[in-house]
């Protein structure tokens, strides 16, 4: 299957990174987006996805162009602004055994789709959701978007006065069980995020801080590099421990906690911020707010809850694909409809 | 002429009408009146004679005016009649006003406290003392209001001569299951038809007499139907969002899907059903489903296409399969929720920005309304593309006789989709290349395994390969393939049905005008005036309407708006013939009558 030559390294399946990548990205360079891109592209590697079980969605913005720079083995769908959720759903029923990636943007996700974002939560659908979150309209050239700070300026010198809606507080809220935030300038974190959020099953939501160098990256900018940068608060280290691995690992004692994905994967969080417990919504919220009075990011997995079962399975769907079930799993026969029109006489 | 005791029969002094009358039954919604008039209804069924339904209820959950009419037809016509032969009057509400537009002759059944026998001399009065009568049959006060409706089903019968075997009948049909409910329904029916035996007079103005013309007919409604259709056409997945007058489908086939879309060995669901947070998200979740390779659809009324019409748009240029029913009812904007209309046949024909044309299906009656919605499962996955069935209220929700549906023996077409072992066989694969040249390509679907087959779907500009594209000549190339592919949809969908009485006065409809428009084609033959009638039955146009359109001095288009939806089409689709479609248009919300078409086209003819 691979292409590439012998000497590049290969994950489980045999496949080299090479594998994994897309077409080339046609974004400004040094675009956040791009390293996020880069990450999923690791992290699907290193977790040996089967390229040809991947199915991306997006909905329109810059974020949204990115499912066509990764895994290119996969299916991509580029559907309508805000509406991704909806096309994660549809095909996630249709068939069970997709390993579904959404991307979207602050202003995809947090404006016109604030609706299919609850509800996505809601029925936790089993997708990965990023929020490649800049806060500001790129592809329209630098509009304000919902998810931008008060105060904050954009390029021209206008002031947003709006508060801003936060994704990950509003993801607890609404019941998520995966709720993270990184930034795209802190690969090491997003890499055992994306990984652990390759091995959750319902809804894993994460919000990744991605400057737009183009239109937010300025000095006035709650969202340029430099800001992020000095103000972006890891909470933990992250360790993710496929579960095929959990017999060669040695995971280490003290303060380190474990938590234990239904495959038996296994998440090791080294707390760095004291007193922060990311399987308690409660605390997890609390710390959160508290951070933000302060202009602070946390960063990290700042909530998980490891057993939460997705919408295929709270419907109680049979376990092979929907799609490709045959005719006679699907269309009762002659006596069916025979019984079903003595009732109506 | 009040009917009393004393009195002698009532006679109209004409001849009286076996079989072949209407009455219109005046409630309070929420009152249970629903349930007395399909009992009335299916006993006259019961007793042989051909018999339909409508239905005039309003938007509300109790207490408001409601109208239920029941036309009985010898002949088997079963559009709605303007004039009513009976009127049973339980709203205080509206008697007064039901009596003033009732049609002279009439025989009114009343509540005798409400006194209507002054207000009109020519009128039959029946006055029924019903709080009497229901407080001695029904020991449960707090059930009065409920079974006080089932005393007119006892009255009528008597008037009518049905027999009372068959409304008992009706009414533990109707009330399946439920043995109490069922026993108080029929002592209080019962109790209506003793005392009218022993109190009102005969009368000799309209009849049932017992026939043979509903042997082995079923009495459902369209939406019922639909659900059934898409129940066998084995539909996968189901994204919806409540809506008048659409709801029944979906909750009719998931009460189906119950019972028949279990895996036997496991017990787990053969089909995904999700009540959606709005249409928008259960048109993308249509959408992709079908993409991922399901059998996906939805079932919405006009308001709802609209919210979804981005989405259908995406569907049609990307060429995503799903089926979408639209359950017309009277626009526009809320409008009047539940009354029906034809009046989304443009926009289902183009639903979404640029240039759209979609393949819409016009079933016109049961038989069809499962037919149609089994057949567009596979008409969306062979054209990859948004199916509209058009139905509207009338059909959805009113009760239909029919002839049992015909078992589907047709396996499903899942159209053009490559697996793993055609995509290793084929070289140069492209998600959206014409190697038929019928304007339909192959496609794979999500997680097919081997390597190759996977592409990227966007709603921009694209090539034959489903890459990014914006230049003019792609553009250009996929835009004409899919005008290609409605082209080639003509040889797929149904035809339309001719009724040809040797004319060159044509008559074209579609959908629930046709009981309308088939009477009316008798009555203008009576008049003289013989017509062809086509009954279309979906679009695009195909090589029979070209015919019908290029045979006729004029076409007179009897449709249910208010601007002639579907002759704006057949001008726009044939502009060389654009001055022989006239309009014959009703609007007001009421299911069409066939006076009101032959009145019409009297007046057009007269010109």
């Amino acid at each position: 299957m691979s292409t590439a030559t012998p000497s590049a390294p290969t994950n489980k399946l045999g496949m080299t990174k090479q594998d994994y990548v897309g077409s080339k990205s046609t974004l400004c360079a040094g675009c956040g987006h791009d390293s996020i891109t880069g990450q999923i592209i690791n992290a699907a590697f290193e977790m040996s996805i089967e390229g040809h079980r991947v199915a991306k969605y997006s909905g329109i913005g810059c974020s949204s162009k990115t499912p066509a720079y990764f895994l290119n083995q996969g299916w991509g769908f580029n559907g309508v602004h805000g509406r991704m959720p909806a096309l994660a759903t549809g095909a996630s029923l249709a068939n069970r055994t997709l390993v579904n990636i959404g991307i979207s943007g602050d202003g995809d996700s947090m404006s016109i789709g604030t609706g299919q974002f609850v509800h996505a939560i809601r029925r936790n659908i089993p997708m990965i959701y990023i929020i490649e979150d800049n806060g500001v309209y790129g592809l329209t050239k630098g509009q304000f978007s919902a998810t931008a700070d008060k105060g904050s300026h954009l390029k021209n010198g206008a002031v947003n006065e709006l508060p801003p809606i936060d994704p990950c507080t509003l993801a607890i809220e609404l019941g998520c069980g995966f709720v993270a935030r990184s930034f795209s300038g802190n690969p090491k974190q997003l890499n055992a995020i994306l990984k652990a959020a390759f091995a959750y099953e319902g809804t894993a939501i994460i919000d990744v801080i991605s400057p737009c160098v183009t239109f937010n990256n300025h000095d006035a900018s709650t969202r340029s590099y430099k800001h992020v940068k000095d103000h972006d608060f890891p909470l933990h280290d992250l360790g993710f421990i496929q579960y095929s691995e959990v017999e060669d690992v040695e995971i280490p004692a003290g303060e380190t906690e474990i938590v234990t994905f239904p495959d038996g994967s296994k998440v090791a969080i080294k707390a760095i911020h004291e007193g922060y417990d990311p399987t308690d919504r409660y605390i997890a919220t609390k710390a959160i707010h508290e951070s933000m009075q302060k202009g602070e990011f946390l960063t990290g997995l700042l909530y998980i809850h490891a057993k939460h079962a997705p919408l295929p399975e709270l419907l109680n769907l049979v376990d092979e694909p929907l799609a490709t079930l045959p005719q006679s799993a699907v269309k009762p026969g002659p006596e069916v409809l025979a019984a079903i029109m003595e009732t109506l006489t | 002429m009040t009917a009393s005791l004393a009195s002698p029969a009532v006679s109209g002094g004409a001849k009286t009408r076996i079989n072949d009358f209407s009455i219109q039954v005046a409630t309070v919604n929420g009152s249970g009146s629903q349930t007395a008039n399909t009992v009335l209804l299916r006993a006259i069924f019961q007793m042989g004679v051909f018999v339909s339904g409508k239905n005039l209820f309003p938007s509300n959950i109790a207490g408001l005016p409601t109208w239920f009419t029941i036309r009985a037809s010898a002949q088997g016509y079963v559009a709605r009649k303007a004039a009513n032969e009976m009127l049973i009057l339980m709203n205080p509400e509206t008697a007064k006003d039901d009596i003033v537009k009732a049609d002279a002759g009439a025989l009114v059944i009343y509540d005798e406290p409400l006194q209507l026998d002054k207000l009109r001399p020519d009128l039959a009065y029946f006055p029924v003392p019903f709080q009497k009568l229901v407080t001695a049959s029904c020991p449960e006060p707090k059930l009065h209001k409920l079974v006080k409706n089932m005393i007119y089903v006892g009255v009528a019968a008597r008037i009518l001569g049905v027999d009372m075997v068959e409304v008992k009948k009706a009414i533990a049909k109707q009330l399946k299951g439920k043995a109490k409910a069922v026993e108080l329904n029929q002592n209080a029916a019962v109790a209506g038809y003793d005392w009218a035996m022993e109190n009102l007079p005969d009368q000799d103005h309209i009849r049932v007499v017992r026939d043979s013309k509903t042997q082995g007919l079923i009495i459902v409604d369209g939406n019922e139907a639909c659900a059934l259709g898409a129940l066998f056409a084995g539909v996968t997945v189901v994204g919806w969002y409540p809506i008048t007058p659409a709801s029944s489908l979906v909750e009719t086939f998931i009460e189906y899907a119950e019972e028949y879309r279990k895996d036997p060995q496991t017990g787990k669901s053969t089909v995904a059903i999700v009540q959606m947070e709005d249409e928008l998200a259960s048109a993308g979740v249509v959408l992709a489903a079908g993409w991922a390779g399901a059998r996906s659809m939805t079932s919405t009324a006009g308001p709802g296409i609209s919210l979804m019409s981005e989405f259908i748009g995406l569907g049609y240029y990307t060429e995503c399969p799903g089926v979408f029913f639209n359950v017309q009812r009277t626009g526009p904007s809320t409008g009047l929720p539940t009354r029906t209309q034809q009046s989304d046949i443009e926009m289902c024909a183009k639903a979404s920005h640029g240039d759209t044309l979609h393949i819409n299906l016009y079933p016109g009656n049961m038989e069809e309304c499962f037919q149609f919605s089994y057949d567009a499962f596979d008409l969306a996955e062979r054209f990859q593309t948004p199916i509209f069935v058009v139905t509207d209220l009338d059909l959805g929700m009113q009760n239909w006789a029919s002839r049992p549906f015909a078992y589907p023996d047709k396996p499903h077409d899942r159209g053009k989709v490559l697996d793993q072992k055609q995509l290793a066989e084929i070289q140069d694969w492209g998600r959206y290349k014409d190697v038929d040249g019928d304007g339909l390509c192959y496609r794979s679907l999500p997680g097919t395994p081997g390597g190759k087959g996977a592409y990227f779907t966007r709603g921009s500009g694209h090539n034959a390969y489903a890459l990014y594209s914006e230049k003019p000549e792609d553009y250009v190339a996929v835009v004409d393939r899919l005008r290609k592919k409605y082209e080639t949809a003509k040889s797929y969908v149904p035809k339309p049905v001719f009724r040809p009485l040797g004319s060159d006065r044509g008559m074209l409809a579609f959908g629930s005008s046709d009981p309308a428009v088939l009477e009316a084609q008798d009555l203008l033959a009576e008049q003289g005036l013989k017509t062809d009638y086509l009954r279309l039955r979906a679009l695009p146009f195909t090589a029979e309407v070209d015919a019908f359109v290029k045979g006729m001095k004029v076409v007179y288009v009897v449709e249910q708006n208010r601007d002639g939806q579907m002759a704006n089409l057949l001008r726009e689709f044939y502009p060389e013939h654009a001055t022989k479609f006239k309009n014959v248009l009703h609007y007001d919300g009421l299911a069409l009558d066939a006076q009101t078409i032959v009145d019409q086209i009297t007046a057009f003819e007269q010109k």
